[in-house]
């Protein structure tokens, strides 16, 4: 002792650890600080491209729903009639200088292949329209959209556009004209896959990861509590319990291509499911989803307090009593968020549905759970591929519908969590 | 729940070798009394001194001993409890009270390492038999714990939940007057009369050793076991479950363990003094403080160790 007062010590070292303190609150807010602005960067740019893919563009066009264009010279059978030829009347209706065959099929490429169903919707709806004339915004083609949102360079020369100079002229006709409009993109919202960009839609791949999510939740929530529960509260401790705690955690952290092999060599292989099918690929991300459920449910079991198991022992309840009517409700809200956070994986997930085949490219939106699908994360992946320029956007788009999806489950778990928590 | 902590003593000191620094003199006689204190329990054990039996008993332990893995916590203890008798269990921290006290509701099941041998009746049966349900042995035989904890639920929920899972009312009508007579009964009637909706752990620490006690005799036990209840609480509220000690007295036995000798002296009518895991001694009340028989017991209460 060098004859100083304790007071003093520590005074003397304060200053150190003052410093110490500042050093690493500054570190924290530096690493928040890149955290956020990647997040932002990454916010940013995919808002910046997929925010243009909730709109398209539609043309107007003087529409005559002539019978005569419509079944030349025969019956008149709405549902199968050429919808397209009243669209190419309408054209050169708007360009009456276009005469030859060539210049007039370049034309009629202005306009989207879906124009002329959604004619034939229109008519059948309400065939009272039959003679009459009316406007009708259209979709306009891919391209024609793509340049409506300035993402074609007008400069380059001719062979490097997708756009020939006459079709320019006439877009720019058309649009001094009033006739080209930019309306919300309801085919992404209403339409399945497809080829063409002007009419491809995310429905299909909604519907598929919504079935698919009520076959996992159906069979790993019941089934991830309920071993979680006879885990925690009934099983003997013993070597075996040891194991399978062991086995369970390092589930958890498998690979999820592993758990798309397993459901592809037991259910699609040996027990003969549909491939494809919203029932094989639940099943398989419920097998992928039960570990982080059982891991969650566990902890939430723990945390009841000892002292609410003693009292309710104490009254006279048999263990089933205590588990089911103390416990359980006790460890709810932890259940259910570890449930909701297992079930944001499982949206996530496309390595183990590639391996069952939900890649296929499918048209139709799924009706049920056996019929061929594919999932969110799967349809971004092909649209990611395809070449069109349109499909860029698409992609980003429909990252942002998953991303809402995500933050609506969290919403969810948050929410239920707070409604069900309770004090003790 | 106490755990026996086996006494700590300094290491054998060797006369032949010597040790660098010797213990000194006072040390030395702290170990040699130690030593023949643990002598004198250890001839104690199954030898108590006083009145074990009673009349009229109740329940009736006998040569219990129990056993957490190794450790030896209760060693041969013999005790009888009278109908409508409160019988204090008194000792010093670890003694093995608490250990006693939930054997007699078997409450260490829950426990995986314990294990207990002898045997215990209640009126006569066996409770550690075979052929006795545990479940039907708690709806006789109840608890109310040290630190309060009703459960997460209103206050009439928490009283009426025993008599549900026993199946003790047959409507509502009856639920309801079960409930009103246990709250007042606990006298805690008065104060939550009209909030009996409210969750149970909204209410003071007084009144929520109060609610368990209400919940406790709402399934009509014939025995209350009590650990420490007032441990948790101001002077005020313990003076009053005391009153309640006295009026329950009447109806039911209570087996109470205390710290306070002060509360043992106040509520109880025969006390049991426990030291190591040993009865040492039991009597009436009066006589046990005024005129302790063992010498350990002498000690205990006058002060010298505790």
């Amino acid at each position: 002792m060098t004859g100083l007062t304790t007071q003093e010590i520590v005074e003397a070292g304060l200053r150190r650890r003052h410093r110490k303190e500042a050093l690493f609150r500054t570190f924290g807010v530096l690493a928040t600080a890149v955290g956020i602005t990647f997040l932002g960067v990454f916010f940013f740019s995919l808002i910046g491209q997929g925010a243009a893919a909730f709109q398209q563009t539609f043309i107007e066009l003087q529409i005559e729903y002539s019978e005569e264009i419509l079944a030349p010279g025969g019956e008149l059978d709405l549902e199968y009639a050429d919808y397209d030829a009243l669209i190419r009347n309408a054209l050169w209706g708007e360009f009456p200088e276009v005469t030859d065959r060539r210049t007039r099929r370049e034309l009629s490429r202005l306009v989207s292949a879906a124009a002329g169903f959604q004619l034939r919707d229109a008519l059948l709806q309400d065939p009272e329209l039959l003679g009459t004339r009316a406007r009708v915004a259209v979709p306009a083609s891919a391209t024609v959209d793509m340049l409506a949102k300035g993402k074609i360079d007008r400069s380059l020369d001719a062979a490097q556009r997708p756009l020939t100079d006459r079709q320019l002229e006439w877009i720019d006709a058309l649009e001094e004209r009033g006739r080209l409009q930019t309306k919300f993109n309801a085919a992404l919202f209403t339409n399945g896959d497809s080829r063409e960009p002007e009419l491809a839609g995310i429905k299909g791949a909604l519907m598929g990861s919504f079935y698919m999510l009520i076959v996992t939740i159906s069979i790993s929530f019941p089934l991830g509590v309920a071993a979680a529960i006879y885990l925690e509260e009934f099983a003997p401790k013993s070597r075996w319990a040891d194991l399978i705690e062991v086995n369970i955690n390092n589930l958890a952290a498998v690979p999820s291509i592993v758990f798309g092999l397993l459901g592809l060599a037991v259910f699609v292989n040996w027990l003969g499911m549909p491939r494809s099918a919203p029932l094989v690929g639940g099943l398989v991300l419920a097998l992928l989803t039960l570990p982080v459920i059982i891991i969650a449910s566990r902890a939430a079991i723990t945390a009841v307090p000892p002292s609410i198991r003693e009292a309710a022992l104490g009254i006279g309840a048999s263990r089933m009593q205590v588990v089911f009517h103390h416990v359980v409700p006790l460890a709810l809200p932890g259940m259910l968020t570890g449930a909701i956070i297992g079930m944001s994986r499982a949206l996530g997930e496309t390595a183990p549905l590639l391996m069952i085949g939900m890649v296929a490219f499918i048209v139709d939106v799924p009706g049920g759970f056996s019929d061929p699908a594919t999932a969110l994360p799967v349809q971004i992946f092909l649209w990611a591929d395809s070449p069109e320029r349109a499909f860029a956007e698409r992609t980003s788009a429909a990252i942002i519908v998953l991303l809402g999806f995500l933050l609506l489950m969290n919403l969810a778990a948050i929410i239920l969590r707070k409604k069900l928590g309770r004090q003790w | 729940m106490s755990e026996l902590e086996p006494a700590k003593m300094p290491p054998p000191i060797d006369p032949s070798t010597g040790e660098a620094d010797e213990p000194s003199p006072a040390a030395r006689l702290k170990v040699a009394t130690r030593r023949r204190q643990l002598e004198e329990i250890s001839d104690l054990a199954g030898n108590t001194v006083g009145q074990v039996r009673c009349e009229d008993p109740f329940i009736v332990a006998e040569n219990v001993n129990v056993h957490y893995g190794e450790l030896h916590a209760i060693k041969d203890v013999t005790l009888e409890i009278g109908k409508r008798q409160v019988v204090a269990l008194i000792g010093p921290s670890g003694c093995g009270k608490t250990t006693f006290l939930r054997c007699l509701n078997r409450m260490n099941d829950s426990i995986e390492s314990a294990r207990v041998t002898g045997r215990i009746t209640l009126d006569g049966e066996d409770i550690y038999s075979k052929s006795l349900d545990p479940v039907a042995l708690r709806a006789r035989v109840g608890i109310v714990f040290q630190k309060p904890n009703p459960f997460p639920k209103s206050i009439y929920d928490n009283v009426a939940y025993g008599p549900r899972i026993h199946g003790l009312a047959a409507d509502r009508a009856e639920l309801d007057d079960i409930v009103h007579t246990s709250l007042e009964r606990a006298g805690l009637l008065k104060e939550v009369r009209d909030r009996l909706d409210e969750p149970g752990t909204s209410l003071s620490g007084g009144q929520q050793q109060r609610l368990c006690i209400a919940r406790t005799i709402a399934v009509n036990p014939e025995v209350i076991l009590m650990d420490e209840p007032c441990s948790a609480l101001d002077p005020i509220a313990t003076a009053r479950i005391e009153d309640l000690i006295d009026e329950l007295s009447e109806n039911y036995a209570i087996v109470i363990v205390t710290h306070s000798m002060q509360q043992a002296a106040r509520v109880s009518r025969r006390v049991a003094y426990f030291h190591l895991g040993t009865l040492v001694e039991v009597d009436d009340t009066d006589r046990i403080f005024t005129n302790p028989q063992h010498k350990l017991t002498e000690n205990y209460i006058t002060g010298r160790f505790g």
